[in-house]
Protein backbone atom coordinates (compact mmCIF):
# COMPACT_ATOMS: atom_id res chain seq x y z
CA UNK A 1 0.00 0.00 0.00
CA UNK A 2 0.99 3.62 -0.48
CA UNK A 3 0.84 5.80 2.64
CA UNK A 4 0.18 8.97 0.63
CA UNK A 5 -0.89 9.39 -3.02
CA UNK A 6 2.28 11.39 -3.83
CA UNK A 7 4.60 8.61 -2.59
CA UNK A 8 7.03 6.91 -4.99
CA UNK A 9 7.42 3.92 -2.65
CA UNK A 10 4.85 1.49 -1.25
CA UNK A 11 4.91 -0.61 1.94
CA UNK A 12 4.46 -4.41 2.03
CA UNK A 13 1.52 -5.38 4.26
CA UNK A 14 2.47 -9.06 3.98
CA UNK A 15 5.70 -10.83 3.00
CA UNK A 16 6.15 -10.58 -0.80
CA UNK A 17 8.01 -13.26 -2.79
CA UNK A 18 10.35 -12.75 -5.74
CA UNK A 19 8.55 -13.20 -9.05
CA UNK A 20 5.02 -12.55 -7.81
CA UNK A 21 2.91 -9.77 -9.28
CA UNK A 22 0.99 -7.44 -6.98
CA UNK A 23 -1.59 -4.80 -7.83
CA UNK A 24 -0.95 -1.31 -6.51
CA UNK A 25 -3.98 0.76 -7.44
CA UNK A 26 -4.40 0.09 -11.16
CA UNK A 27 -0.77 -0.79 -11.91
CA UNK A 28 0.75 -4.29 -11.72
CA UNK A 29 4.21 -4.55 -10.10
CA UNK A 30 6.48 -7.58 -10.49
CA UNK A 31 8.44 -8.21 -7.30
CA UNK A 32 12.19 -8.50 -8.01
CA UNK A 33 13.22 -10.09 -4.69
CA UNK A 34 11.63 -11.15 -1.37
CA UNK A 35 10.31 -8.24 0.68
CA UNK A 36 9.43 -8.52 4.40
CA UNK A 37 6.41 -6.95 6.13
CA UNK A 38 6.77 -3.18 6.50
CA UNK A 39 9.64 -2.96 4.00
CA UNK A 40 9.44 -0.73 0.92
CA UNK A 41 9.25 -1.24 -2.84
CA UNK A 42 9.37 1.27 -5.68
CA UNK A 43 5.89 2.19 -6.95
CA UNK A 44 7.27 3.91 -10.07
CA UNK A 45 10.63 4.45 -11.81
CA UNK A 46 12.97 6.42 -9.52
CA UNK A 47 16.03 8.25 -10.90
CA UNK A 48 19.35 8.67 -9.05
CA UNK A 49 19.12 11.69 -6.74
CA UNK A 50 15.31 11.61 -6.59
CA UNK A 51 13.79 12.15 -3.13
CA UNK A 52 12.14 9.02 -1.75
CA UNK A 53 8.65 10.01 -0.60
CA UNK A 54 6.82 8.07 2.16
CA UNK A 55 3.82 9.64 3.93
CA UNK A 56 4.50 12.40 1.32
CA UNK A 57 7.67 13.21 3.29
CA UNK A 58 11.24 12.87 1.99
CA UNK A 59 13.03 10.03 3.80
CA UNK A 60 16.28 10.27 1.79
CA UNK A 61 17.58 10.26 -1.81
CA UNK A 62 18.03 7.46 -4.33
CA UNK A 63 21.69 6.56 -4.89
CA UNK A 64 20.95 4.73 -8.19
CA UNK A 65 18.07 4.14 -10.61
CA UNK A 66 15.30 2.03 -9.05
CA UNK A 67 12.76 0.17 -11.21
CA UNK A 68 9.08 -0.31 -10.22
CA UNK A 69 8.67 -3.35 -7.92
CA UNK A 70 12.32 -3.25 -6.82
CA UNK A 71 13.19 -3.44 -3.12
CA UNK A 72 14.01 0.02 -1.68
CA UNK A 73 16.40 0.06 1.28
CA UNK A 74 19.90 1.05 2.44
CA UNK A 75 21.53 -0.36 -0.76
CA UNK A 76 19.81 2.22 -3.00
CA UNK A 77 18.81 5.08 -0.65
CA UNK A 78 20.92 7.42 1.52
CA UNK A 79 19.87 9.82 4.27
CA UNK A 80 19.94 13.56 3.55
CA UNK A 81 21.00 14.07 7.18
CA UNK A 82 23.14 11.39 8.82
CA UNK A 83 24.56 8.11 7.47
CA UNK A 84 22.80 4.88 8.43
CA UNK A 85 24.86 2.42 10.46
CA UNK A 86 24.30 -1.28 9.74
CA UNK A 87 26.25 -4.43 10.58
CA UNK A 88 26.20 -5.68 6.97
CA UNK A 89 29.00 -4.44 4.63
CA UNK B 1 -14.32 0.13 29.87
CA UNK B 2 -12.39 3.02 31.45
CA UNK B 3 -11.58 2.37 35.12
CA UNK B 4 -11.32 5.20 37.68
CA UNK B 5 -7.79 5.92 38.89
CA UNK B 6 -6.53 5.55 42.45
CA UNK B 7 -3.25 6.89 43.76
CA UNK B 8 -0.99 7.37 46.76
CA UNK B 9 -1.24 10.95 48.03
CA UNK B 10 2.11 12.67 48.75
CA UNK B 11 2.74 15.63 51.07
CA UNK B 12 3.09 18.02 48.10
CA UNK B 13 -0.36 17.05 46.80
CA UNK B 14 0.87 14.93 43.89
CA UNK B 15 -0.31 11.35 43.58
CA UNK B 16 1.57 8.19 42.60
CA UNK B 17 0.16 5.07 40.93
CA UNK B 18 2.76 2.92 42.72
CA UNK B 19 4.26 3.04 46.22
CA UNK B 20 7.88 2.10 45.61
CA UNK B 21 10.70 2.04 48.13
CA UNK B 22 13.84 2.90 46.16
CA UNK B 23 17.28 1.69 47.19
CA UNK B 24 19.78 4.07 45.57
CA UNK B 25 23.54 3.54 45.35
CA UNK B 26 25.50 6.78 45.21
CA UNK B 27 28.56 5.30 43.48
CA UNK B 28 29.24 1.99 41.67
CA UNK B 29 31.21 0.82 44.74
CA UNK B 30 27.88 0.64 46.65
CA UNK B 31 26.04 -1.18 43.83
CA UNK B 32 26.54 -4.75 45.04
CA UNK B 33 25.47 -3.99 48.61
CA UNK B 34 22.34 -2.25 47.25
CA UNK B 35 21.57 -5.24 44.98
CA UNK B 36 21.81 -7.62 47.92
CA UNK B 37 19.38 -5.49 49.95
CA UNK B 38 16.88 -5.30 47.07
CA UNK B 39 17.15 -9.03 46.30
CA UNK B 40 15.68 -9.91 49.71
CA UNK B 41 12.45 -8.10 48.82
CA UNK B 42 12.09 -9.49 45.31
CA UNK B 43 8.31 -9.76 45.19
CA UNK B 44 7.61 -6.52 47.00
CA UNK B 45 7.76 -2.91 45.82
CA UNK B 46 11.50 -2.33 46.28
CA UNK B 47 13.41 -1.03 43.26
CA UNK B 48 17.11 -0.39 42.63
CA UNK B 49 18.35 2.89 41.15
CA UNK B 50 21.68 4.69 41.42
CA UNK B 51 24.48 6.71 39.91
CA UNK B 52 27.79 4.92 39.26
CA UNK B 53 30.12 7.92 38.92
CA UNK B 54 32.52 9.03 41.65
CA UNK B 55 32.68 12.63 40.40
CA UNK B 56 29.78 15.01 41.04
CA UNK B 57 27.51 16.03 38.13
CA UNK B 58 24.66 18.54 38.39
CA UNK B 59 22.49 16.65 35.90
CA UNK B 60 22.84 13.33 37.73
CA UNK B 61 22.25 14.94 41.15
CA UNK B 62 19.11 16.65 39.81
CA UNK B 63 17.89 13.39 38.30
CA UNK B 64 18.45 11.48 41.56
CA UNK B 65 16.55 14.10 43.57
CA UNK B 66 13.60 14.05 41.14
CA UNK B 67 13.54 10.23 41.11
CA UNK B 68 13.75 9.85 44.91
CA UNK B 69 10.88 12.35 45.33
CA UNK B 70 8.83 11.02 42.39
CA UNK B 71 5.07 10.59 43.05
CA UNK B 72 5.42 6.79 42.59
CA UNK B 73 8.12 6.65 45.31
CA UNK B 74 7.17 6.35 49.00
CA UNK B 75 10.57 6.10 50.68
CA UNK B 76 14.30 5.98 49.85
CA UNK B 77 17.33 4.17 51.23
CA UNK B 78 20.59 5.77 50.07
CA UNK B 79 23.67 3.55 50.07
CA UNK B 80 27.06 5.27 50.08
CA UNK B 81 30.55 3.81 50.15
CA UNK B 82 31.71 6.85 52.13
CA UNK B 83 34.52 8.47 50.16
CA UNK B 84 32.73 9.13 46.81
CA UNK B 85 32.19 12.58 45.36
CA UNK B 86 28.38 12.50 45.53
CA UNK B 87 27.09 15.48 47.52
CA UNK B 88 24.80 13.43 49.79
CA UNK B 89 23.40 16.01 52.21
CA UNK B 90 21.25 17.99 49.71
CA UNK B 91 19.72 14.70 48.46
CA UNK B 92 18.87 13.52 51.99
CA UNK B 93 17.44 16.96 52.84
CA UNK B 94 15.29 17.10 49.67
CA UNK B 95 13.78 13.64 50.29
CA UNK B 96 13.21 14.44 53.96
CA UNK B 97 11.57 17.80 53.11
CA UNK B 98 9.21 15.96 50.72
CA UNK B 99 7.80 14.07 53.73
CA UNK B 100 9.20 10.69 52.71
CA UNK B 101 11.07 8.34 55.05
CA UNK B 102 14.77 8.41 54.08
CA UNK B 103 17.92 6.78 55.43
CA UNK B 104 21.54 7.17 54.40
CA UNK B 105 23.89 4.32 55.22
CA UNK B 106 27.63 4.39 54.57
CA UNK B 107 29.42 1.10 53.99
CA UNK B 108 32.73 2.31 55.44
CA UNK B 109 31.11 3.75 58.59
CA UNK B 110 28.81 0.74 59.11
CA UNK B 111 31.68 -1.75 59.03
CA UNK B 112 31.66 -3.31 55.56
CA UNK B 113 29.51 -5.28 53.16
CA UNK B 114 27.72 -7.75 55.43
CA UNK B 115 26.87 -5.31 58.21
CA UNK B 116 25.57 -2.72 55.72
CA UNK B 117 23.36 -5.27 53.95
CA UNK B 118 21.88 -6.26 57.33
CA UNK B 119 21.31 -2.64 58.40
CA UNK B 120 19.76 -1.81 55.02
CA UNK B 121 17.46 -4.85 55.08
CA UNK B 122 16.25 -4.00 58.59
CA UNK B 123 15.35 -0.43 57.57
CA UNK B 124 13.65 -1.53 54.33
CA UNK B 125 11.65 -4.20 56.18
CA UNK B 126 10.34 -1.71 58.78
CA UNK B 127 9.65 1.05 56.24
CA UNK B 128 7.91 -1.29 53.77
CA UNK B 129 5.35 -2.16 56.45
CA UNK B 130 4.46 1.55 56.69
CA UNK B 131 4.18 1.89 52.90
CA UNK B 132 2.11 -1.27 52.53
CA UNK B 133 -0.38 0.05 55.10
CA UNK B 134 -0.95 3.30 53.16
CA UNK B 135 -4.46 3.62 51.67
CA UNK B 136 -5.03 4.91 48.15
CA UNK B 137 -7.26 7.86 47.32
CA UNK B 138 -9.30 8.67 44.19
CA UNK B 139 -7.20 10.26 41.45
CA UNK B 140 -8.15 12.23 38.35
CA UNK B 141 -6.57 11.69 34.90
CA UNK B 142 -5.54 15.36 35.07
CA UNK B 143 -3.18 14.34 37.90
CA UNK B 144 -1.37 11.96 35.56
CA UNK B 145 1.82 12.57 33.58
CA UNK B 146 2.43 10.04 30.79
CA UNK B 147 5.69 9.71 28.85
CA UNK B 148 6.16 7.98 25.52
CA UNK B 149 9.15 6.31 23.91
CA UNK B 150 9.81 3.84 21.09
CA UNK B 151 12.54 1.23 21.15
CA UNK B 152 13.55 -1.62 18.90
CA UNK B 153 11.66 0.16 16.11
CA UNK B 154 10.97 -1.31 12.70
CA UNK B 155 8.93 -0.18 9.71
CA UNK B 156 5.67 -1.26 11.42
CA UNK B 157 6.28 1.03 14.45
CA UNK B 158 5.29 4.12 12.48
CA UNK B 159 2.28 2.36 10.91
CA UNK B 160 0.57 0.91 13.99
CA UNK B 161 1.89 1.34 17.54
CA UNK B 162 3.23 4.90 17.33
CA UNK B 163 0.15 6.50 15.74
CA UNK B 164 -2.07 4.45 18.13
CA UNK B 165 -0.13 5.86 21.10
CA UNK B 166 -0.62 9.28 19.48
CA UNK B 167 -4.40 8.67 19.54
CA UNK B 168 -4.15 7.73 23.25
CA UNK B 169 -2.10 10.90 23.87
CA UNK B 170 -4.78 13.06 22.23
CA UNK B 171 -7.45 11.47 24.48
CA UNK B 172 -5.31 11.95 27.62
CA UNK B 173 -4.62 15.60 26.74
CA UNK B 174 -8.36 16.17 26.26
CA UNK B 175 -8.81 14.89 29.84
CA UNK B 176 -6.26 17.41 31.13
CA UNK B 177 -3.27 15.07 31.55
CA UNK B 178 0.35 16.11 31.03
CA UNK B 179 2.07 14.19 28.23
CA UNK B 180 5.71 14.04 27.15
CA UNK B 181 7.35 12.80 23.94
CA UNK B 182 11.10 12.80 23.46
CA UNK B 183 14.27 11.77 21.65
CA UNK B 184 15.01 14.82 19.57
CA UNK B 185 17.63 12.77 17.68
CA UNK B 186 14.71 10.75 16.29
CA UNK B 187 12.81 13.85 15.20
CA UNK B 188 15.47 14.84 12.67
CA UNK B 189 13.65 15.80 9.47
CA UNK B 190 10.39 16.55 11.38
CA UNK B 191 11.40 20.00 12.63
CA UNK B 192 9.20 22.02 10.24
CA UNK B 193 6.10 19.85 10.77
CA UNK B 194 6.61 20.08 14.53
CA UNK B 195 7.16 23.86 14.55
CA UNK B 196 3.81 24.31 12.76
CA UNK B 197 2.10 22.62 15.75
CA UNK B 198 3.64 24.94 18.38
CA UNK B 199 1.27 27.13 20.39
CA UNK B 200 3.28 30.23 19.36
CA UNK B 201 5.97 31.12 16.75
CA UNK B 202 8.76 31.61 19.33
CA UNK B 203 8.20 28.07 20.62
CA UNK B 204 8.19 26.87 16.98
CA UNK B 205 11.66 28.36 16.47
CA UNK B 206 12.84 26.79 19.75
CA UNK B 207 11.55 23.38 18.58
CA UNK B 208 13.50 23.70 15.31
CA UNK B 209 16.67 24.69 17.19
CA UNK B 210 16.25 21.70 19.54
CA UNK B 211 16.24 19.30 16.59
CA UNK B 212 19.13 21.15 14.92
CA UNK B 213 21.12 20.70 18.16
CA UNK B 214 20.37 16.97 18.06
CA UNK B 215 21.51 16.74 14.41
CA UNK B 216 24.78 18.53 15.28
CA UNK B 217 25.33 16.25 18.28
CA UNK B 218 24.86 13.02 16.33
CA UNK B 219 26.94 14.35 13.40
CA UNK B 220 29.81 15.03 15.84
CA UNK B 221 29.41 11.58 17.40
CA UNK B 222 29.48 9.95 13.94
CA UNK B 223 26.22 7.99 14.17
CA UNK B 224 22.53 8.74 14.00
CA UNK B 225 20.20 7.34 16.68
CA UNK B 226 19.75 4.26 14.54
CA UNK B 227 20.50 0.63 15.40
CA UNK B 228 21.25 -2.17 12.90
CA UNK B 229 17.96 -3.80 13.91
CA UNK B 230 16.09 -0.73 12.65
CA UNK B 231 17.49 -1.39 9.15
CA UNK B 232 16.75 -5.13 9.39
CA UNK B 233 13.19 -4.09 10.19
CA UNK B 234 12.85 -2.09 6.98
CA UNK B 235 13.80 1.42 8.11
CA UNK B 236 16.26 2.90 5.63
CA UNK B 237 17.25 6.31 7.04
CA UNK B 238 17.00 8.38 10.23
CA UNK B 239 14.36 10.55 8.49
CA UNK B 240 12.18 7.48 7.92
CA UNK B 241 12.64 6.37 11.54
CA UNK B 242 11.82 9.91 12.66
CA UNK B 243 8.54 9.93 10.70
CA UNK B 244 7.43 6.89 12.66
CA UNK B 245 8.74 8.16 15.99
CA UNK B 246 7.04 11.52 15.48
CA UNK B 247 3.63 9.82 15.19
CA UNK B 248 3.77 9.09 18.95
CA UNK B 249 3.04 12.74 19.64
CA UNK B 250 -0.50 12.59 18.19
CA UNK B 251 -2.26 15.58 16.67
CA UNK B 252 -2.50 18.02 19.61
CA UNK B 253 -0.74 21.38 19.70
CA UNK B 254 2.72 21.37 21.29
CA UNK B 255 2.71 23.43 24.50
CA UNK B 256 6.37 23.50 25.47
CA UNK B 257 9.89 22.08 25.63
CA UNK B 258 11.30 20.60 28.83
CA UNK B 259 14.66 19.10 29.83
CA UNK B 260 15.38 16.09 32.07
CA UNK B 261 14.11 16.68 35.62
CA UNK B 262 11.76 19.53 34.66
CA UNK B 263 8.08 18.72 35.07
CA UNK B 264 5.49 20.08 32.63
CA UNK B 265 4.03 23.15 34.40
CA UNK B 266 0.47 22.53 33.17
CA UNK B 267 -1.60 20.13 31.06
CA UNK B 268 -0.78 19.51 27.43
CA UNK B 269 1.94 18.08 25.20
CA UNK B 270 5.66 18.68 25.81
CA UNK B 271 8.82 17.75 23.93
CA UNK B 272 11.58 16.45 26.24
CA UNK B 273 14.94 17.68 24.92
CA UNK B 274 17.29 14.84 25.85
CA UNK B 275 20.39 15.98 23.94
CA UNK B 276 23.03 17.69 26.13
CA UNK B 277 23.94 21.32 25.44
CA UNK B 278 27.32 22.35 24.10
CA UNK B 279 29.94 20.04 22.55
CA UNK B 280 29.60 16.35 23.46
CA UNK B 281 31.42 15.91 26.78
CA UNK B 282 30.34 12.59 28.26
CA UNK B 283 29.53 10.48 25.19
CA UNK B 284 26.29 9.71 23.41
CA UNK B 285 23.16 11.67 24.34
CA UNK B 286 21.38 8.54 25.51
CA UNK B 287 23.23 5.25 25.52
CA UNK B 288 20.02 3.16 25.37
CA UNK B 289 16.24 3.28 25.79
CA UNK B 290 16.31 3.05 29.60
CA UNK B 291 18.40 6.21 29.86
CA UNK B 292 15.47 7.99 28.17
CA UNK B 293 12.84 6.25 30.28
CA UNK B 294 14.65 7.38 33.45
CA UNK B 295 14.52 10.97 32.12
CA UNK B 296 10.80 10.74 31.31
CA UNK B 297 10.22 9.50 34.87
CA UNK B 298 12.36 12.32 36.32
CA UNK B 299 9.99 14.72 34.49
CA UNK B 300 7.16 13.29 36.57
CA UNK B 301 5.83 10.47 34.33
CA UNK B 302 3.89 8.00 36.48
CA UNK B 303 3.20 5.74 33.47
CA UNK B 304 5.32 5.11 30.34
CA UNK B 305 4.01 4.05 26.91
CA UNK B 306 6.68 2.08 25.00
CA UNK B 307 6.19 1.04 21.39
CA UNK B 308 8.32 -1.66 19.82
CA UNK B 309 8.43 -3.42 16.46
CA UNK B 310 11.48 -5.69 16.80
CA UNK B 311 10.48 -6.65 20.34
CA UNK B 312 12.04 -4.81 23.27
CA UNK B 313 11.43 -6.50 26.64
CA UNK B 314 12.50 -3.75 29.06
CA UNK B 315 10.52 -2.24 31.89
CA UNK B 316 11.79 0.30 34.40
CA UNK B 317 12.34 1.06 38.03
CA UNK B 318 9.73 3.42 39.59
CA UNK B 319 7.09 3.71 36.82
CA UNK B 320 5.16 0.96 35.02
CA UNK B 321 5.96 0.55 31.31
CA UNK B 322 3.11 -0.41 28.94
CA UNK B 323 4.51 -2.26 25.94
CA UNK B 324 2.68 -1.61 22.65
CA UNK B 325 3.80 -4.09 19.98
CA UNK B 326 3.73 -2.72 16.42
CA UNK B 327 4.58 -5.85 14.44
CA UNK B 328 2.08 -8.75 14.34
CA UNK B 329 4.86 -11.32 13.76
CA UNK B 330 6.79 -10.06 16.81
CA UNK B 331 3.62 -10.20 18.92
CA UNK B 332 3.07 -13.87 18.05
CA UNK B 333 6.67 -14.63 19.05
CA UNK B 334 6.81 -12.50 22.22
CA UNK B 335 3.22 -12.21 23.45
CA UNK B 336 4.26 -12.74 27.09
CA UNK B 337 6.19 -9.45 26.98
CA UNK B 338 3.60 -7.33 25.19
CA UNK B 339 0.61 -5.48 26.69
CA UNK B 340 -1.03 -4.35 23.44
CA UNK B 341 -1.14 -6.02 19.98
CA UNK B 342 -1.17 -2.96 17.69
CA UNK B 343 -0.14 -5.12 14.71
CA UNK B 344 -3.85 -6.02 14.42
CA UNK B 345 -4.14 -2.71 12.52
CA UNK B 346 -1.79 -4.03 9.81
CA UNK B 347 -3.78 -7.25 9.55
CA UNK B 348 -7.09 -5.37 9.31
CA UNK B 349 -8.34 -6.87 12.62
CA UNK B 350 -8.60 -3.50 14.40
CA UNK B 351 -8.59 0.19 13.51
CA UNK B 352 -6.17 2.85 14.69
CA UNK B 353 -8.83 4.61 16.86
CA UNK B 354 -9.78 1.25 18.46
CA UNK B 355 -6.20 0.44 19.46
CA UNK B 356 -5.68 4.06 20.62
CA UNK B 357 -8.72 3.71 22.87
CA UNK B 358 -7.44 0.35 24.15
CA UNK B 359 -4.13 1.99 25.16
CA UNK B 360 -6.03 4.85 26.84
CA UNK B 361 -8.11 2.35 28.84
CA UNK B 362 -5.00 0.35 29.74
CA UNK B 363 -3.34 3.52 31.11
CA UNK B 364 -6.34 3.75 33.47
CA UNK B 365 -6.15 0.08 34.52
CA UNK B 366 -2.40 0.30 35.15
CA UNK B 367 -2.98 3.60 36.96
CA UNK B 368 -5.49 1.76 39.11
CA UNK B 369 -2.83 -0.79 40.09
CA UNK B 370 -2.98 -3.52 37.42
CA UNK B 371 0.57 -4.78 36.73
CA UNK B 372 2.06 -4.47 33.22
CA UNK B 373 3.69 -7.47 31.51
CA UNK B 374 7.19 -6.13 32.25
CA UNK B 375 6.29 -5.61 35.93
CA UNK B 376 4.97 -9.17 36.17
CA UNK B 377 8.21 -10.47 34.65
CA UNK B 378 10.28 -8.49 37.17
CA UNK B 379 11.81 -5.95 34.77
CA UNK B 380 13.25 -2.94 36.65
CA UNK B 381 15.95 -1.65 34.29
CA UNK B 382 17.61 1.60 35.27
CA UNK B 383 20.60 3.58 34.05
CA UNK B 384 21.93 7.05 34.78
CA UNK B 385 25.09 8.50 33.28
CA UNK B 386 26.88 11.86 33.05
CA UNK B 387 25.38 14.74 31.03
CA UNK B 388 25.40 18.53 30.99
CA UNK B 389 22.51 20.91 30.26
CA UNK B 390 21.97 24.65 30.12
CA UNK B 391 18.74 26.09 31.64
CA UNK B 392 15.63 26.23 29.41
CA UNK B 393 15.34 29.11 26.95
CA UNK B 394 12.74 31.87 27.52
CA UNK B 395 10.14 30.65 25.00
CA UNK B 396 10.12 26.98 26.03
CA UNK B 397 7.38 26.95 28.67
CA UNK B 398 3.77 28.15 28.40
CA UNK B 399 2.94 31.29 30.40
Amino acid sequence: MKLAPQDNVAVALRPLSAGETVMLGSSALTIARNIAVGHKLAAQPIAPGDKILKYNCPIGSATCAIAPGEYVHTHNVASDYLPTYTLEP
Amino acid sequence: MTEPLQGYLRADGRKGVRNILVVAYLVECAHHVSCEIVATFRDRAVHLIGFPGCYPNDYAAGMMEKLCTHPNVGAALLVSLGCEGYNKRPLVDAISASGRPVKLIGIQGTGGTRKTIEAGKAWVDATLRELEAQQRVPMDVAELTVGTICGGSDATSGLTANPAMGVAFDLLIKDGAKTIFEETGELIGMEHLMAARATNPALGEALKETVAKAARHYAQMGYASFAPGNADGGLTTIEEKSLGAYAKSGQSTIDGIIKPGIEPPKKGLYLLDVVPDGDPRFGFANINDNAEIAELIACGSQVILFSTGRGSVVGSAISPVIKVCANPETFKRMEEDMDVDAGRILEGRATLPEVGREIYDLVHRVGNGAPTKSETLGHQEFILTYKSFEPLGPSCLPL
